[in-house]
């Protein structure tokens, strides 16, 4: 056992809670959409490598500045989400589990497909206007990408904390996810909220492609980030803002201080792993997640 | 098979619930029989007789994952994982031991259906989405282990030599002998599923998925049943994996990476969720969409394509023929290709009088 250095052990967390955040933001997408319409996206990872795929595209190709190609990923995203959820998700509603995964399963091989297609395989980057100077505290490198994108994603979670709280669009959100009848009957446009919940998800999706692009640059591999959204909306709790914020900071944390510290006796490949252990012990513990709802089933 | 019904009384129970109630059924399946054992080897050519092994290999999968998500409605995206459970248990006991066949293939199997029970275990508590998950990370955490422990993986690239099962002391080198190999284990296979889903466990097993509080308050153990449902349907992915194993002469894991439990996902539900005739029509549609992609883009891929874009664009096209046709499944037909089937049975029973 090497002798405790707390100096890497800092290191470790500081940038498991930059990662963390970055984990959040990809999250959030996901809660958005489950919390609003019961159905789960397991093409949240396509969606940020697709939005990633336009942000690059529009800066390398049509030379936009930073700022246009991010605002071109969004509005790409808008419509991409409200389309989807017209031709393909708007059918499946009130069928089983199995019909929705399989959907959005096949939704991430058509974007992969098309992203390919449309943008060439070949890697491209992200350039964000900051320095490449990285910040420094302590014995702490930091960034500065890293740090835009935790901060990005801070403000986020933080306005959509609000809005699921306070807004009567959020309210009526949270309404149409706990009965549809019900928010029928009290007059709420339910198919109207099912659309904004994907535009909303596609406007967190095309943010995380952004930062997620400048730090990884864009390439098929990106959609891999999507593969870390269960464990961290699994421990937050599949309909919790909040508990995507915590998860995410766990799941980054675990990750790092796991690459760190066990990678030299396994060789390698604990980073993907151990968020999944994590998960799996959760399922077995408390299934919900921390800030998840449990839910009563009758027959 | 167009049969009409008229006239045929049944006088017992046993012939109540024989498989094949109606003498054209058998009739039929003797027709089909024929055709695949017989016409098929002596007519086909070895690299067709390859892409029929690949259909074949797929129908065994396909029929044990319909058992836990069409007929128990449980949710795997980790067969791939259960696969190549069974492929490593099969190489690790060629190569130490020197096993046959005959061991190896219920070997990989069994092995199979004890991790798969393990995984099962959590579907007590949770299910849908949350089993979903859950199998996924069981998918990873499996290939993590099998490239990462080397007394397992073999080592270099986590790939291990496979042999060609031995048959009556003769080694099945051509791809005829292996088709008929293989076809042994999908006839038994579609034997055994059907039989077993007129069993008792397999009425328990489609109480269960239609509401399974409501089946655990007539007095079935769900618990015990899920399991058996995980088990059962890890041991056909095992023996999958054993079979593919031979059929690649390696144990390599990334054959049986995620992508493919998404493969047999999809066998399933573009063939028909619990259904046999449905995994059998998936699993031939699905093994055979890629290849007959790449045949059609090589011939007239040139009218869509520049020619340095076509190799680029037949793994991208088929992505999306593949994600695309799932959705289309889902969202126009939902009940997969055994209903289409159904249809047109329909339709030409009472066909010309259709009133």
């Amino acid at each position: 056992m090497p002798e405790f250095e707390w100096q890497f052990t800092l290191v470790l967390l500081t940038n498991g809670v930059m990662i963390g955040l970055m984990y959040a933001l990809i999250a959030l997408g996901f809660v958005l959409i489950y919390k609003a319409t019961d159905a789960i996206n397991f093409a949240q990872g396509e969606f940020v490598m697709f939005a990633g795929f336009i942000a690059a595209g529009a800066a390398e190709v049509a030379g936009f500045p930073f700022w246009v190609s991010a605002l071109l990923a969004i509005g790409g995203m808008v419509a991409l989400g409200f389309g989807l959820e017209r031709v393909v998700l708007r059918p499946l509603i009130g069928r089983p589990v199995i019909a929705v995964v399989m959907a959005t399963i096949g939704l991430a091989a058509v974007l992969r497909g098309t992203a390919t297609m449309a943008f060439g395989a070949g890697t491209r980057v992200i350039v964000m206007p900051v320095s490449d100077e990285p910040f420094q505290l302590g014995p702490i490198m930091l960034p500065p990408v890293q740090l835009v994108g935790a901060g990005v994603s801070l403000v986020f979670l933080a306005a959509f904390t609000w809005f699921f709280l306070k807004s009567r669009t959020g309210i009526a959100m949270r309404a149409v996810a706990d009965s549809q009848q019900v928010s029928m009957a009290v007059g709420i446009n339910v198919r109207r909220y099912f659309a904004l919940a994907w535009a909303m998800a596609g406007v967190v999706s095309a943010l995380g492609g952004v930062v997620w692009g400048a730090m990884l640059s864009v390439d098929n591999q990106l959609a891999l980030v999507g593969l870390k959204v269960f464990p961290v909306v699994i421990l937050g709790g599949l309909d919790s803002v909040i508990g995507a914020v915590v998860g995410g900071l766990v799941v980054g944390v675990v990750e790092n201080l796991a690459a760190g510290y066990l990678d030299p006796y396994v060789g390698g490949g604990t980073k993907d792993f151990a968020p999944y252990v994590l998960m799996i012990l959760v399922l077995m513990i408390r299934p919900e997640g921390i800030f998840g709802r449990r839910r009563i089933e009758r027959v | 098979m167009f049969h009409r019904e008229s006239g045929v009384f049944k006088t017992s129970y046993a012939a109540d619930m024989a498989l094949y109630p109606l003498p054209i059924a058998r009739w039929a399946v003797a027709v089909f029989a024929g055709l695949f054992i017989v016409i098929a080897p002596l007519a086909l050519g070895e690299y067709y007789i390859s892409i029929l092994n690949l259909v074949l290999i797929a129908v065994v999968g396909a029929l044990g994952l319909n058992i836990l998500v069409g007929y128990t409605g449980q949710i795997s995206i980790g067969h791939g994982a259960f696969m190549s459970v069974g492929a490593y248990t099969a190489a690790n006991l060629v190569t130490h031991l020197g096993a046959p066949f005959w061991i190896t293939i219920p070997a990989g199997g069994i092995m199979a259906a004890l991790i798969g029970a393990v995984v099962g275990i959590p579907s007590l508590r949770i299910k849908g989405i949350y089993l979903a998950i859950a199998t996924l990370a069981a998918q990873l955490i499996i290939e993590w282990t099998i490239n990462h422990v080397t007394w397992i993986s073999g080592g270099v690239q986590a790939s291990i030599q496979v042999p060609r099962p031995s048959l009556f002391g003769t080694q099945l080198k051509s791809q005829t002998q292996l088709y008929l190999f293989l076809m042994a284990f999908v006839v038994l296979a579609i034997v055994g599923t059907s039989n077993l889903i007129r069993s008792r466990i397999g009425r328990a097993f489609i109480a269960v998925r239609d509401q399974d509080i409501a089946a655990e308050i007539i007095g079935i153990n769900i618990f015990r049943y899920k399991l058996w449902a995980f088990a059962i349907s890890s041991f056909y992915a095992g023996v999958t994996g054993v079979l593919y194993t031979y059929y690649l002469g390696i144990a390599n894991y990334e054959q049986f990476q995620i992508t493919v439990s998404i493969d047999y996902l999809a066998m399933v539900i573009i063939g028909g969720l619990g259904s046999i005739l449905g995994s059998i029509l998936g699993a031939i549609f699905v093994t055979l969409l890629p290849i007959l992609t790449r045949w059609f883009l090589e011939d007239y891929g040139w009218l869509l394509f520049a020619q340095q874009d076509l190799q680029n664009a037949i793994p991208n096209l088929r992505l999306i023929l593949f994600g695309g046709l799932i959705i289309f499944f889902l969202v126009v037909e939902p009940e997969g290709l055994n209903r289409l089937w159904r249809n047109i049975r329909n339709y030409f029973r009472v066909w010309p009088f259709s009133y």
